[in-house]
């Protein structure tokens, strides 16, 4: 049995990753993996309190997330692989086509 | 239609066998159903519709023989009539009225007619309103068949009006040339004078029956029996001669027939000679009842003006070039004679109509005659003709003929006509009139000579070849020519006068031939032409009568009437109409205009400077700001999705600062 303020803890730093990683990096397919970093972050704070509160609705729902998840980076992947094709580059700086 | 069928069966049996009389209206209407087929149909028939009005007219001529055969075998009048509309006590019918005299002229104005229709296949081929021009002359026809079978006198109005009309437009169907159209205006203007005094002549007419009819016969009953005041009779009288001055042209409204002669010949056969000039005779005979009951002075009045006509428009006669003018100055005399015949009493009157019938005929001839002359010399004036007798044989023994009947040599209708004239005279012991009838007798016999020599004899002066004319033109003028003979002794003592059998007025009258009287008409047309023979016999240049000085001036100036009528009347009217009317336009209607334009400029200035500043300023206003903004904003849209985050999260951070504050 882990402590809740261990998992909060967790998941906190988990979540800061993630944001770092969406806000800082250049790599499209690294900001892709920071977004599932962020939804991981999600699911283990479901977990826990679902443990917490002996309640299977949280792990439930952290399913649903993970299978969400799964097709969000199918389709993000796709919409990187077809940028690439078009502009040899998946630097997310260099996509920045819709602007003033 | 079917109503006025039935009605007329009814009438008829009640009449008894009336024959073909219960159907003279029939001759009326067919002419009218020719006019709208003409209009629809015409201008796609072959042949452009001539075909209509020669077919309806021709029917219109049988059956008007049909008619006068029902008066030839001794049949009696027949009338018959349906309701048109009430006014009041006053019954307006549409009807007809068959007599003798009705049965007469059917028989002239269809034959005529019928004539004319044939005639212009010819006359008219390639004319640019043929269709049109058809249209007009069944119209006309038909109006006058109106005018001859009406039984009331609100109907004959009616056709008397549509005639007037269908020649003001038949005078200007040459409209391009402006002398055309203004002789046109001339004479519809020139005839409306004498029909307002006629109107009114109707409206005194009814008034005295005290509202309730105006049938012609009803109202000749009254007047007869001394129903009506002798004072109110004279004034209608006088009224309704007014129409027949106007349109029979007598003097002094005579000046339009002459310059009607723009029209094309035809319709001056038709209109101007044998017809519609007729219709003011015709009226004065039939509401004759008015006239003898009147006070004498009022028939001493008629031929006053008759005689003054006849004797001023044959002068007239003598001077002119136009062969067609020549024609039209001796009709209005003849029309003079006729008129003069009025004041003659009862025998005077149907001596006047057996010269309108014979005239009629001889009259037609001569001016189809003439048509045929200018269609081959393109020219109206007898002094480019001459020696036509040998390119255009049928139409110069045609012409012949009827120039004799005019000039009253027997044994020709005119010679048989102007004698019942002379005798109805002497037995009225007007002998003022009767001498002055023999000097234009002989006046009239001088210029048909002096007509016939310059346009048959002599040599060819105008340009080109003149041919005969075509089979449709010829055809009529040998029609007419048989009929110029043979008429004339349908009012011969010696033929029974059968004429005088069916056409009078109280009873038939005996017709005496007086062998003095003969002689004296035949002197007065012999010395005529004989005179005229040496006078013109080598005429060439210049017209011999020149030599009369003032008076040769007085005639060509056609006594100065035209001028007087210009200068006179016209010319002080129209231009103090004109000038009122060019003050009215330009101080009043100009001013009223220019006056509100002004308004409205001003108004407009001020919406317009309110729509500039202010709702241009609001709308303009609204969209820089909206552009401005907008300007300012677009720098926050990099497209760096990382930035969008950034805000993203920063918004989320401010917010969970927010609420966990709270």
């Amino acid at each position: 049995m882990i402590r809740l303020p261990l998992v909060l803890f967790f998941s906190a730093a988990l979540f800061s990753i993630g944001v770092y990683g969406v806000l800082a990096r250049r790599n499209a397919v690294l900001v892709l993996m920071s977004i599932e970093l962020m939804l991981n972050a999600v699911n283990v704070n479901l977990i826990g309190f679902s443990q917490l509160w002996r309640d299977l609705t949280g792990q439930v729902f952290a399913l649903f997330v993970i299978a969400v998840a799964a097709a969000e980076v199918g389709i993000g992947l796709a919409i990187v692989m077809l940028i690439y094709r078009n502009r040899e580059t998946i630097n997310v700086d260099e996509v920045s086509l819709l602007k003033w | 239609m079917i109503a006025l069928v039935l009605a007329h069966e009814e009438a008829a049996e009640a009449a008894g066998s009336a024959g073909l009389t219960r159907y003279a209206w029939l001759i009326a209407l067919l002419p009218i159903l020719s006019a709208a087929l003409t209009l629809f149909f015409g201008k796609r028939t072959p042949g452009r519709g001539w075909i209509y009005g020669v077919v309806t007219v021709g029917a219109g001529f049988v059956l008007s023989l049909g008619v006068l055969w029902h008066f030839v075998t001794g049949g009696g009048p027949y009338a018959s009539s349906v309701e048109w509309f009430q006014i009041g006590p006053l019954e307006m019918t549409l009807g007809q009225y068959v007599d003798g005299l009705t049965a007469v002229m059917l028989v002239v104005v269809t034959a005529v007619s019928l004539c004319v229709h044939i005639y212009s296949i010819g006359y008219m081929h390639g004319d640019s309103r043929f269709a049109w021009f058809y249209v007009v002359l069944s119209l006309f026809t038909a109006a006058m068949l109106n005018v001859v079978i009406a039984d009331n006198l609100f109907q004959l109005l009616v056709g008397w009006e549509v005639m007037g009309i269908c020649s003001y437009l038949l005078i200007g169907h040459w409209w391009e040339e402006h002398v055309n159209s203004s002789s046109a205006i001339k004479a519809f203007i020139t005839t409306r004078i004498g029909d307002v005094p006629f109107m009114f002549g109707i409206f005194v007419l009814i008034a005295a029956t005290g509202f309730t009819t105006s049938n012609i016969q009803e109202i000749g009953h009254l007047v007869g029996d001394g129903e009506v005041a002798r004072g109110v009779v004279s004034i209608a009288a006088l009224l309704l001669f007014g129409g027949a001055i106007g349109k029979s042209a007598q003097f002094p409204l005579h000046v339009w027939l002459p310059d009607a002669m723009a029209g094309p010949t035809p319709v001056s056969a038709l209109i101007h000679a044998a017809t519609m000039v007729a219709a003011g005779v015709y009226m004065v005979g039939r509401t004759y009842e008015v006239f003898i009951n009147a006070d004498p002075w009022v028939l001493q009045f008629v031929g006053v003006i008759g005689v003054i006509t006849a004797v001023g428009a044959g002068l007239l006669g003598l001077v002119q070039d136009d062969i067609k003018r020549v024609l039209a100055y001796s009709t209005v005399s003849q029309l003079g004679y006729m008129i003069t015949l009025m004041a003659a009493g009862p025998a005077g009157r149907n001596a006047a109509f057996f010269h309108l019938f014979a005239h009629a005929f001889f009259k037609a001839l001569l001016f189809l005659g003439s048509g045929s002359v200018i269609h081959a010399c393109h020219t109206n004036n007898m002094s480019e003709m001459g020696g036509l007798r040998k390119p255009m044989p049928v139409t110069f023994w045609t012409f012949l003929i009827g120039s004799f009947a005019l000039a009253g040599i027997p044994p020709l209708a005119g010679f048989f006509s102007k004698d019942e004239l002379l005798v109805a005279l002497e037995h009225d012991h007007q002998i003022a009139l009767f001498a002055l009838l023999l000097f234009t007798a002989a006046v009239t016999a001088f210029y048909t000579t002096r007509m016939v020599l310059q346009t048959f004899f002599g040599t060819y002066r105008g340009h080109g070849h003149p041919h005969e004319s075509p089979l449709s033109m010829t055809g009529p003028l040998v029609f007419l020519a048989a009929a110029t003979v043979s008429v004339g002794f349908l009012g011969f003592a010696a033929t029974g006068a059968p004429f005088f059998d069916w056409v009078f007025l109280e009873e038939p009258e005996a017709i005496t031939f007086v062998p003095w009287i003969a002689a004296l008409s035949v002197a007065a047309a012999g010395l005529g032409l004989l005179w005229g023979w040496v006078v013109y016999r080598d005429w060439q240049a210049e017209d011999p009568l020149v030599a009369l000085g003032p008076g040769y001036r007085l005639l060509a100036r056609k006594y100065y009437l035209d001028d007087i009528y210009w200068k006179g009347i016209i010319r002080p009217i129209r231009d103090n109409v004109a000038a009122f009317v060019n003050w009215t336009n330009q101080v009043v209607i100009d001013g009223i205009v220019n006056g509100v334009a002004r308004l409205t400029r001003r108004l407009s200035d001020g919406i317009m400077a309110f729509d500039e500043e202010v709702i241009d300023g609001a709308v303009n206003g609204l969209g820089q700001t909206a552009g401005f903004t907008g300007g300012l904003l677009r720098y926050l849209q990099s497209g760096n999705v990382q930035r969008y985050a950034a805000f993203l999260f920063a918004g989320v951070v401010i917010l969970a600062v927010i609420f966990t504050r709270i």
